[in-house]
């Protein structure tokens, strides 16, 4: 079945090199050709293209306040209901998902970049500077998530300038730790060695030499990166300290939502849904790219 | 293998030195201080400047770190900005609380992770297999208030059983806070369970199908003979490092849970302190959270130095 990719990480590096588009394309049919993928890989596509599209598609205004229909059940006009105001869930839920595509599919990149830089900088480097780089990482770390983004956006406020370079350094700090563990594989390699010895720039070293051999450990750490960071942002507008109302918001439609649960419970239930299959929809095809790039996710820490 | 353990323990301190640093600094260069917070509108002239002599807030920070850490070590974390309470009283109860909510969701999610890892492991891409890695999926990836709502809905507001939110007051005996604490319990072992249980799985799969394994097999030991002697020992052990990490996942994901049903803990007085911007109340949490994490995790290392005597010879460990 995979006989035409060669199976080794570093092996497959070469081969990317010569000619990195097929590569990705290889990768790709990997990836739909497990039946996990495939789902994984639907699920994400019909979000982000709803994303796009939903302002064209909702049936209702999102703000459209309707003090006649308040908390009405599903039917032919609302067919999800309403909420608590009279607004229809649909159109609300449609939307619910743009903010927080917006900042985390900003935000990952940008942690994945910032952090997979220090990573294999001082992967390379080493040290003492490196020991003291990884001791800093360990404190940052032991302290809890929400802790670190409360304090920064209670006093900075919430709005996207905020959160977004906030979520990059943050979950960049993870990023310096896999990055780095994934350099320290290669660095005494041959062909580094040989990289070193013809005189080349540590900057070359990293860009033609380390980055190819880090880059699927990168790719797999950066789809995990995205559902933990869509999972801190609905969580932290369920908390109140995200999106700003009326912005629909699935994490404030269901904390808006919970209040009147026992007779509504369809202003929750679709929230829900459309969260929870857009995080599994992402970890499905983080499990699967890791597979067919040869990287076992199991064994990964969940922090 | 003292020295090893010694080095080991100097890291968790190192770590737990440097955690305190930040969280100081990080309050640091936040605009306002406890006396602006305090005083509120009257922060002004004559009034905040003897506000900050009465706190010794004009002194320099290097001083006032060393105050306030020397202080953290006895249990001393000064006074709240809202109300002049001690902190370590305030915070005396809720740190109990939390516990008991942590302890309850481990001793349901450990041995359920452990059982279901190693029947997933063992019937690998089977049915049993499928379920159970399908069910460990969802439930680690949808977000705790998610579940928790969903549970919620379920279990208190169709079926009636428990109910959905905790009334108890923070100070309760532990006996009170039963049947409201079980679906809090339950949403904490739910994500714990999911996250050991697929450690789990790949380490019985790696195991079984190492060379000693295959070799007791080979040689016409029973099945469950090698199962039971041969692979549960080795394959078990990766777990205690897991276990430790989910926990200090555990110490953040608390936070949100304890929100969702009121519970009376530290996550919750965390968030409370941090939209009253009572930075003394923060501080001394976030401290106590980040060393019961670096305790947790360097507790894990030893214990699995202990139990494997491959590591008690090596010099460097790779994390």
């Amino acid at each position: 079945m995979r006989d035409a990719a060669p199976t080794s990480p570093v092996a497959r590096a070469v081969v990317l090199r010569k000619n990195p588009f097929a590569g990705f394309l290889g990768v790709l049919r990997d990836i739909i050709r497990r039946p996990s993928g495939a789902v994984g890989v639907a699920l994400v596509t019909t979000h982000v293209v709803l994303a796009l599209i939903s302002p064209m598609i909702a049936p209702f205004d999102y703000r459209a306040i309707n003090s006649f229909s308040m908390l009405t059940g599903p039917g032919p006009e609302h067919w999800l209901g309403t909420d608590h105001l009279g607004r229809d869930t649909l159109s609300r839920t449609l939307l619910g998902g743009r903010e927080a595509l917006l900042v985390t599919g900003i935000a990952t990149p940008l942690a994945v970049l910032w952090g997979g830089f220090v990573g294999i900088f001082f992967g390379l480097v080493g040290g003492r500077l490196d020991e003291v780089l990884m001791r800093l990482v360990d404190a940052f770390l032991s302290l809890p998530w929400i802790l670190k983004m409360l304090v920064l956006i209670v006093t900075f406020g919430t709005g996207l300038g905020v959160l977004i370079p906030t979520l990059a350094f943050f979950y960049g700090i993870p990023v310096i730790r896999i990055a780095r563990a994934a350099t320290h594989d290669v660095v005494a390699r041959d062909f580094v060695q040989a990289a070193r010895a013809r005189g080349h720039g540590r900057m070359t070293i990293i860009v033609r030499e380390l980055l190819p051999n880090v880059r699927d450990a990168l790719l797999v750490e950066g789809a995990m990166r995205w559902s933990w960071m869509l999972l801190a942002f609905s969580s932290l507008s369920f908390l109140g300290f995200g999106v700003s109302p009326p912005t629909p918001d699935w994490g404030l439609m269901i904390a808006d939502a919970r209040g009147f649960m026992s007779f509504a419970p369809w202003g929750v239930l679709a929230p829900v849904i459309a969260l929870s299959s857009l995080i599994i929809g992402i970890n499905l095809t983080a499990d699967a790219l890791a597979k067919a790039l040869g990287i076992d996710r199991a064994q990964k820490a969940p922090v | 293998m003292l020295a090893m353990l010694l080095r080991r323990v100097l890291l968790g301190l190192i770590t737990v030195v440097l955690v305190s640093l930040i969280i100081f600094a990080g309050v640091e260069m936040l605009p306002g201080d406890a006396c602006t917070a305090f005083l509120e509108r009257e922060a002004q002239g004559q009034l905040l400047e003897n506000c900050r002599i009465d706190l010794g807030l004009n002194q320099p920070a290097f001083l006032r770190y060393l105050d306030w850490a020397s202080g953290a070590l006895t249990g001393d974390f000064g006074l709240s900005a809202n109300g002049h309470k001690t902190i370590s009283e305030m915070v005396g109860y809720r740190l109990r609380n939390t516990l008991l909510l942590a302890s309850c969701a481990m001793l349901t999610g450990v041995p359920l992770a452990l059982f279901l890892g190693i029947v997933a492991g063992l019937w690998r891409d089977r049915s049993p297999d499928l379920v159970v890695s399908t069910l460990a999926i969802m439930a680690m990836t949808i977000p705790e208030f998610v579940s928790a709502t969903l549970l919620i809905l379920i279990f208190s507001v169709w079926l009636g059983w428990v109910p959905g939110i905790v009334l108890t007051s923070a100070s309760a005996p532990v006996s009170e806070f039963f049947p409201a604490i079980f679906l809090p319990i339950m949403v904490l072992a739910m994500v714990m369970t999911a996250h050991i249980l697929r450690t789990v799985r790949s380490s019985v799969i790696e195991v079984m199908a190492s060379d000693y394994a295959q070799m007791a097999t080979l040689k016409g030991v029973p099945y469950w003979r090698v199962v039971f002697g041969h692979v549960l020992p080795n394959a078990l052990l990766p777990t205690i490092n897991v276990v430790a990490l989910t926990i200090a996942w555990l110490l953040g994901g608390v936070v949100v849970i304890e929100t969702v049903f009121n519970y009376p803990g530290l996550g919750r007085m965390m968030i409370d302190s941090i939209s009253d911007r009572d930075l003394p109340v923060t501080q001394a949490i976030a401290l106590i959270i980040a060393t019961v994490y670096v305790g947790v995790n360097l507790t894990a290392d030893m214990a699995t130095m202990l139990a494997n005597p491959r590591l008690r010879t090596l010099h460097t460990r790779k994390r």
